[in-house]
């Protein structure tokens, strides 16, 4: 009987979205009357921070500042064509869309302010939600002026569109080479545990996380999802099961009292980093980060478990009576 | 029966059946957004309101039980639009992404830190074991509430 301290390592290469030329984003960026822009798009934020991320990558890429950014979410009635939130695919795919459909934005401001200020687009700087002839930033017309301008003096509809797609990779009969994935996103997790052999049950001291995103369009938020997908990881690999534990199916999982999910006291130290190495593909250089983040945590967990009793778990989630059933087969405990 | 309570301050009067849960009049009947139905079976703390300031499970609360009584969501606790410091503090440490756990979450802190203002972290792991978040990881809210002990 003893406690005994185990660790291991597990590496993830995460293709972002569905690939192969079937997963397209559409938008739409519509100026409203007082100069503020909806972006219209029919993914859906979860609470991964979408409505942020996207306001961010719109604000950006027309010029606007990020408060006059509304993002709408969900309604496909009015938003043109998109696949919608899951593989990790709508900061990528929407992002770029919103790109495309933003400076098409830019451009129609830039013309109009060039009316307004009787000079030419190409001597106009536009950032931040304001509108200066180059080498005179504090004489600048705001973006929300010349948006309504356009529509109420000049009648000019403020539309920009955009779209994306990784298109279709045929692969090459004689190397058997193609080209699949938009951008792959990487991590590495090592997971420290410590394994009672009386009891079975496995315990993860520290884990240690390093994700490579593209860019950290909102480090903030990245953090969310690193945590939370340690979190779940976690619990995939220690006890999240719909499968019945016993042999007899009046065992199987019914509720939350048998499908135990992580709590606040559950959580273990986690240390992580992020890397940033942008992606020609990426909104200025961002990757999928959602799932690759719950992803590799159980494999690391299985992998320390391993280092620590030398008996390898195959099923998850890793309970206390697989640990004593593997034990008791390798003649271990006693 | 007809019961009659006070809701958030306001006095509501509303017929209910004797099976009927308090989670669903609210949901249902009072429109109360903040309240969510996450298991119906008192695993999840969604659900949690604070009766005459203890936390319950809405969902394992007869409607008839709260007649005559204070019941409490989220939505009292701002005060002219100004948060209180454990909103502020969820907000700060981006302890929200869903959302759908935070009121429970915010309220099973406030009928704790209520009680003990300086509790030990085994006193909050307590409190919170009937809180599920699928999202958070738990680390950001844990930060929120520790912000608020410390201060
Ligand atoms: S809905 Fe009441 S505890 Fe889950
Ligand atoms: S924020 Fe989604 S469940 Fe807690």
């Amino acid at each position: 009987m003893a406690k005994l301290r185990g660790r291991g390592i597990a590496a993830i290469c995460y293709p972002t979205g569905m690939n192969l030329g079937g997963d397209p984003s559409q938008t739409v960026i519509i100026a409203q009357p007082d100069g503020t822009f909806v972006v219209n798009v029919a993914s859906v934020e979860l609470g991964q921070g979408l409505r942020t991320v996207l306001a961010q990558i719109a604000a950006e890429a027309i010029g606007a500042s990020i408060e006059d950014i509304e993002v709408r979410f969900g309604d496909t009635q009015l938003a043109p064509h998109d696949t919608g939130t899951f593989a990790s695919r709508t900061t990528h795919r929407m992002g770029n869309a919103i790109i495309k459909a933003g400076q098409e934005v830019r451009q129609i401001l830039l013309d109009v302010a060039s009316k307004i200020l009787e000079v030419s687009p190409q001597d106009l700087e536009i950032r931040n939600g304001k509108i200066w002839v180059r080498g005179v930033p504090d004489k600048f017309i705001s973006v929300r002026e010349v948006a309504s301008q356009a529509q109420f003096v000049y009648n000019i509809p403020v539309v920009g569109k955009g779209h994306y797609v990784k298109p279709k990779s045929i692969v090459d009969p004689e190397t058997g080479e193609s080209d699949p994935h938009s951008t792959m996103a990487h991590g590495c997790v090592v997971a420290d545990v410590e394994v009672d052999t009386e009891t079975g049950e496995v315990t993860v001291l520290r884990l240690f996380t390093v994700y490579e995103v593209g860019r950290a369009v909102n480090p903030k938020l990245v953090e969310g999802q690193i945590i939370g997908g340690a979190v779940m990881g976690l619990g995939a690999a220690l006890r999240e099961t719909v499968y019945p534990r016993y042999p007899q199916i009046i065992h199987q999982t019914t509720s939350f009292r048998e499908y135990v999910l992580p709590t606040a006291g559950d959580v273990p130290k986690i240390i992580y980093k992020i890397v940033e190495s942008p992606t020609p593909t990426g909104p200025y250089g961002a990757k999928g980060v959602g799932e690759m983040v719950a992803n590799g945590i159980a494999p690391a967990i299985v992998n320390a478990v391993y280092d620590a009793i030398g008996v390898q778990i195959t099923e998850l989630p890793i309970t206390p009576e697989k640990v004593l059933k593997a034990l008791s087969e390798k003649g271990k405990s006693k | 029966m007809r019961i009659r309570f006070r809701l958030d301050g306001q006095s509501v009067e509303v017929d209910v059946k004797h099976t009927e849960t308090l989670l669903r009049v609210l949901k249902d009947r009072l429109g109360v957004g903040s309240v969510h139905f996450g298991c119906g079976e008192g695993s999840c703390g969604a659900c949690i309101v604070l009766i005459d300031g203890r936390p319950r499970y809405s969902c394992l609360t007869l409607a008839g039980y709260v007649d005559g009584k204070e019941v409490s969501t989220v939505a009292a606790l701002a005060r002219d639009g100004e948060l209180t410091e454990i909103q502020k503090a969820f907000v700060e440490n981006n302890a929200a992404q869903c959302g759908y756990c935070t009121p429970g979450m915010i309220l099973i802190v406030r009928a704790l830190l209520e009680k003990n203002p300086s509790p030990s972290d085994e006193e909050l792991f307590d409190a919170l074991a009937g809180n599920l978040c699928r999202c958070t990881g738990y680390v950001p809210i844990i930060n929120a509430i520790r912000s608020v002990i410390k201060r």
